[in-house]
């Protein structure tokens, strides 16, 4: 349990706290506040895994969520998560975690066959590769290659965890916690802004908790961030958010955080979520995301022991761990020299400092001499040895044009530094446009699209007194900007950890065989300097190609270790200058974010809100089907003694039509239209006439669109000279509603009319079947229910067992029929009341499917079944609902396009099988011939199909070329097992004349 | 004031369970009211208030109260009256009488739509889970009602205190709105 890398003091982990956590099976310590990869460290782990495609070993790389190697899963609740970036997870007792992407393990991997057979595997091998035999595809590649991709195992479980969300708003997003994110926050919470700091880390303070060589107003920079912090969390007005990645940069200052809540708890209270959704929406932000360092691209530079020299500098100060006993620093800059004087105070060896410059500062040069550091200048690094960890360097000296060889250099670990790349993900996401700094050599970003600024080194200001300046400018101006007033924070001073200078890009020179030798640009997809050059070669110019040819940026950190060293060897290829070459966008997510926090709440019985009628648990009580129509709940069949859903609806058929059905009715759309203009507005949407429609009395009604076809009917009532009660389909309410309001409001806005939904004001009770009267009559108070007082298509207003009822009587079903409409919450009450007479009356309760088949007995269309968005009054037969002598409607000009009064369309019909037991499918096809040839446009589709007790046999509605001209003759439609022949009849079957809904 | 006045108006409904009681929020089912839509140009303002007992507010986000009575600002012609619910028939009855010149629009839609009380230090928190708009009192005071959603349904959201909102929702929107509520202040009760 011995952690042999662990400095003995120092850092910034809880020594007192001791972990044990396994990594493959191995049981290993750690302390709280370590990550794994500084806990593997401590232990002297560097090899962590497989690479993607030629297995090769890898170890830790970086210190942040950039980590392209140390990719691992962790093994919680019976599943795993796979694909974690050690560098991000947390350890804490019990934690357990596995490598990836080896077989049968990461110290011995068949896979690593790969690397021997790399010539076969240049960029773009698939578009090569795999072209031929065309029949291998299916049965050889794709398998393989599905079994080769992909780094960890998905989890095979369903979530276990739950999510929360959160919507925010503040003057103030903060976004990084570093010296510059601190002081913006701290700024900007003095203006009295609402302020919010987030940071991916579990730990605010960003670079200053790895620095230890500057000192902020005489402390400490740690000791500052406590400081700072204990002022922050004082101010009510700042909301602290570690651990809380800001993912996506979306319009109008929308950001979006994902707040880790449990992840790095050992035993969560289950009752926490485990990831929270934060829906930012800030006046101004600031950007203060920081630089990463860049690798330098030399060959053989992805052997476990290499790792970026302020990582390695992170994991002294930060975690108290060594990354070696011997450590070589290769570097293009300043700043990692202060990683090798940081390591040499700490006792480790330093096998020599190798400064690609010729001339480093003289200063660093001294301090190096002090300390006894070897120092080679103008020197590269140009391979390493050893298999799972690196054992030695080559080092070779700049010589003009060429390289010499300047010997070997044993060593544990390489800490190596190519300059900075301040982290402009954000920004992008934001839509701003990056420009080039020559000066830095880098892209920084330029003009704000949004109101956004960015602060400290992601802006491209190094130095940590620069930094805390640049944000405490930042904090201030984006308080001002937000609430118009700027506070008076006294500014802290900082000494020490300049600037530096230095940097370099793109693939160093070598010695060695090109041919032979990998340099990584891209470590996760194993992407090397010569792909890039390939790509270039084989005629992918534009950076775009170049990525997608090569995959090099296309890692989950976006390519921001790997795109200016990628750009910079492809510039040189093309013999262009980078800023023609380009940079390829940044998008949302900035590091890979679980699908958890996106599904969120909507899970399970909150995916969509479920509707349910006042019926609801009636009608589950007996064992009701229910079909979901929209949002809704609707009973679909009642099955009695073990039926199946043909008998149930044979027997609830037959039932109404011999004695009576109850049938929930509460989902279709109810707007109440109101005013002095209520007519004419109808007039103007609908189809149909109504200002001659008497007051108490009901009309079907067609609504159109713009081009003439229909998108939704119902029933009519008017209630008054200037009030009406109109219903609408299930399913095109909110749609209706919707479109007659937007016509009122942008047409007619001089209409004295206003329209109210009344949906769910009222539950509707249908009452159909010959003995609905009788049933309905007892309740009813102040309406003359008798045939000729109240005939069939009125309304009337009075009580129904004593609450206030809109009575219908209209009929979907062909038989005399009520719509009962009372105030929803006393819906339960009528319904049971009715449920027990109708069952009284030897009735029966009746769901959708039964009310869709008593309705094609008669021929009414579906809105949505008969028709599908190009279905015209005509071609349905029901030109007798257009008002001839309107001046106008809705669709009535689309009705006068020329391709819609040309012949030739397809029209309602009715089919009957020559085998009355066949019931047709809906949706078949409808051809003229039995077996027609391949390729032949089908004359029209059936849109409703089922056993009709009533008719004794199978019945079809059908849209048809030409429909109506066709009846009598005898159609087929072509199925698997042969073509079904069918007559065209008439579209309506049952009681034609009406006689039963007029009893 | 407004914590008073919606004691009367909008009272927990004693034949309901409490849907929610934490320490620091609760969510209790209201009692029926009487509810209607009232829509009108500005020629019937004056008259519409009048007949109902309270100005008709004309600024956005705005309630206007008075004893057993609150007027709701919902749109430019558009206002949501609240009366203890056996006052119904009366206030439709004055409101036509008085508005009977001029062209209007009075629907009863007391059955419409129910309505939660949402109370406690973190009732905003929980409201925050899902409705989008900003709920800090700077920007959504004491009195502040409004349409907006929650997660997928529409609401209408009146702050009647520092920590306390009327939430109303359409009658079957409501278990997705308390079923939610209800989750997401489940993270509450861990220590």
């Amino acid at each position: 349990m011995s952690q042999p890398f662990r400095i003995e003091k120092g850092g910034r982990i809880d020594r007192a706290a001791s972990l044990s956590f396994t990594f493959d099976g191995e049981r290993l310590s750690g302390h709280a506040g370590d990550t794994l990869a500084s806990a593997l460290l401590a232990n002297g782990i560097h090899l962590v895994g497989r690479s993607f495609k030629y297995h090769r070993p890898r170890g830790i790389l970086t210190a942040g969520s950039e980590e392209p190697n140390a990719l691992v899963g962790i093994c919680r609740k019976g599943d795993q998560t796979p694909n974690l970036r050690a560098t991000q997870v947390e350890v804490y007792e019990g934690l357990e975690t596995v490598s990836q992407n080896r077989f049968p393990s990461r110290g011995f991997d068949v896979g690593a066959v790969n690397d021997l057979l790399s010539p076969l595997f240049p960029a773009g091998f698939y578009y090569k590769t795999f072209m031929w035999p065309k029949a291998f595809w299916d049965r050889v590649y794709e398998p393989v290659i599905r079994a080769a991709a992909g780094l960890g195992n998905p989890p095979k479980n369903p979530d276990h965890d739950t999510y929360g969300n959160l919507y925010a708003h503040c003057d103030v997003l903060v976004i990084g916690s570093g010296p510059a994110g601190l002081a913006a926050a701290l700024a900007a919470a003095d203006s009295g802004a609402r302020v919010i700091l987030c940071d991916e880390q579990a730990e605010f303070g960003g670079s200053l908790l790895t620095e230890t060589a500057a000192t902020i107003d005489g402390t400490a920079p740690a000791q500052w961030v406590a400081d700072t912090l204990e002022k922050l969390s004082a101010n009510g007005n700042v909301t602290l958010l570690p651990r809380t990645t800001a993912f996506g940069y979306f319009a109008q200052n929308f950001v979006a955080l994902a707040q880790r809540i449990t992840d790095h708890v050992s035993e969560p209270d289950p009752r926490l979520p485990r990831e929270r959704l934060w829906q930012v929406r800030a006046r101004e932000v600031v950007i203060a995301a920081g630089a990463i360092e860049r690798p330098m691209v030399f060959p053989e530079n992805d052997r476990p022991g290499i790792m970026l020299a302020e990582a390695g500098r992170t994991y002294l100060n930060r975690y108290g761990v060594k990354v070696g006993h011997n450590v070589l620093v290769a570097t293009a800059c300043d700043t990692a020299w202060q990683a090798a004087f940081d390591l040499a105070d700490h006792g480790v060896t330093i096998a020599a400092i190798a400064d690609v410059r010729e001339n480093p500062p003289e200063a660093l040069q001294s301090i190096a001499k002090a300390r006894g550091i070897r120092v080679e200048k103008g020197c590269v690094v140009t391979g390493t040895t050893g298999r799972k960890r690196i054992s030695a360097a080559l080092l070779g000296r700049l010589r003009g044009n060429g390289v010499a060889a300047a010997g070997e250099v044993a060593c544990d670990a390489l800490l190596m530094s190519g300059g900075w790349t301040p982290t402009v993900s954000l920004y992008s996401q934001s839509r701003g446009k990056v420009v080039w700094n020559e000066s830095l050599g880098t892209f920084v970003p330029g003009q704000s699209v949004q109101n956004e600024r960015s602060a400290g080194a992601c802006l491209g200001i190094y130095g940590l007194n620069a930094a805390l300046e640049d944000g405490y400018a930042a904090g201030e101006n984006a308080a001002k900007a937000a609430i118009g007033r700027s506070g008076t924070v006294s500014r802290a001073q900082a000494h020490g950890a300049d600037a530096g200078e230095g940097g370099i890009l793109g693939a160093l020179p070598h010695d060695r065989d090109p041919s032979k030798v990998k340099a990584f640009v891209d470590y996760q997809n194993d992407v090397t300097a010569k792909d890039v050059k390939l790509a270039v070669r084989e005629g992918m110019h534009s950076i775009e190609h170049i990525k997608r040819y090569t995959t090099t940026g296309m890692a989950t950190d976006q390519g921001r270790l790997s795109n200016l060293n990628a750009l910079d060897i492809a510039s040189k290829a093309l013999d262009k200058p980078v800023t023609d070459v380009g940079l390829t966008t940044f998008r949302q997510p900035y590091t890979p974010t679980t699908f958890g926090i996106f599904a969120n709440i909507s899970r399970g019985d909150f995916f969509d809100p479920v509707r349910k009628t006042p019926s609801h648990d009636f009608v589950a009580g007996q064992d009701a089907a229910f079909e979901d129509v929209g949002q809704w709940k609707r009973a679909w069949y009642l099955p009695k003694d073990g039926e199946d859903m043909h008998q149930a609806v044979a027997r609830e058929c037959e039932t109404v039509r011999k004695s009576a059905g109850l049938f929930d009715a509460s989902t279709l759309g109810k707007i109440e239209v109101v005013g002095p203009d209520a007519a004419e507005f109808l007039e103007r949407m609908y189809t149909n006439p109504w200002k001659k429609l008497a007051p108490g009395r009901c009309r079907y009604g067609l609504l159109l669109n713009d081009a003439g076809f229909i998108i939704d009917d119902g029933v009519v009532g008017r209630l008054a000279e200037d009030r009406f009660h109109v219903t609408t389909t299930t399913g095109g309410a909110a749609h209706v509603f919707a479109t007659m309001e937007d016509y009122l409001q942008t047409e007619w806005p001089d209409l004295d009319v206003w329209i109210t939904s009344i949906t769910e004001q009222y539950a509707v009770c249908a009452v159909q079947g010959p003995k609905a009267r009788d049933i309905i009559a007892p309740f009813v108070e102040g309406i003359d229910l008798s045939a000729d007082a109240f005939p069939h298509m009125s309304v009337g207003s009075g009580t129904f067992c004593g609450v206030p009822c809109r009575l219908f009587r209209i009929s979907f079903t062909g038989e005399l029929g009520f719509e009962v409409n009372v105030p929803r919450r006393h819906g339960k009450m009528v319904w049971d009341k009715l449920a027990k007479a109708v069952a009284e009356q030897e009735g029966v309760i009746y769901g959708t499917e039964t009310m869709h088949v008593l309705r094609a007995d008669k021929g009414y269309i579906i809105v949505g079944q008969e028709t599908d968005g190009t279905v015209t009054p005509d071609d349905v037969g029901m030109n007798w609902a257009i008002g001839k002598n309107k001046a106008d409607f809705v669709g009535k000009r689309g009705l006068a396009r020329p391709d819609l009064v040309a012949g030739g369309r397809k029209q309602l019909v009715g089919l009957l099988t020559k085998d009355p037991k066949v019931v047709l499918e809906e949706g078949a096809q409808v051809t003229k011939l039995a077996n027609p040839p391949a390729g032949t446009p089908a004359e029209g589709h059936v849109t409703s199909a089922y056993h009709s007790p009533a008719m004794g046999r199978s019945i079809a509605l059908a849209l048809v070329k030409d429909g109506r001209r066709l009846t009598g003759e005898t159609l087929n439609i072509p199925m698997p097992n042969g073509a079904i022949p069918v007559e065209v009849v008439e579209p309506f079957f049952y009681d034609k004349e009406g006689a039963r809904l007029n009893g | 004031m407004a914590d008073i006045l919606t004691s009367e108006l909008y009272s927990a409904d004693s034949s309901q369970a409490p849907l929610l009681v934490l320490p620091d929020v609760t969510i209790m089912p209201a009692a029926p009211a009487a509810r209607v839509s009232l829509r009108c140009r500005e020629t019937g303002l004056a008259l519409a208030a009048k007949a109902f007992g309270t100005p008709i507010p004309q600024t956005p986000l705005t309630a206007e109260t008075a004893a057993n009575r609150a007027a709701f600002w919902l749109g430019p012609d558009e206002w949501m009256l609240v009366a203890p619910e056996s006052q119904l028939a009366a206030i439709l009855s004055d409101l036509e009488t008085h508005l009977d010149a001029v062209p209007h629009s009075v629907v009863d839609i007391s059955h419409r739509q129910d309505a939660v009380l949402v109370s406690g230090p973190r009732a905003g928190w929980l409201l925050n889970t899902g409705v989008p708009i900003d709920l800090h009192e700077s920007a959504f005071a004491v009195g502040t009602v409004t349409r907006t959603l929650f997660h997928k349904t529409p609401i209408m959201l009146w702050r009647t205190g520092p920590d306390s909102f009327v939430v109303e929702a359409w009658g079957s929107f409501m278990d997705y709105v308390t079923g939610l509520l209800v989750q997401s202040a489940e993270e509450l009760k861990a220590a």
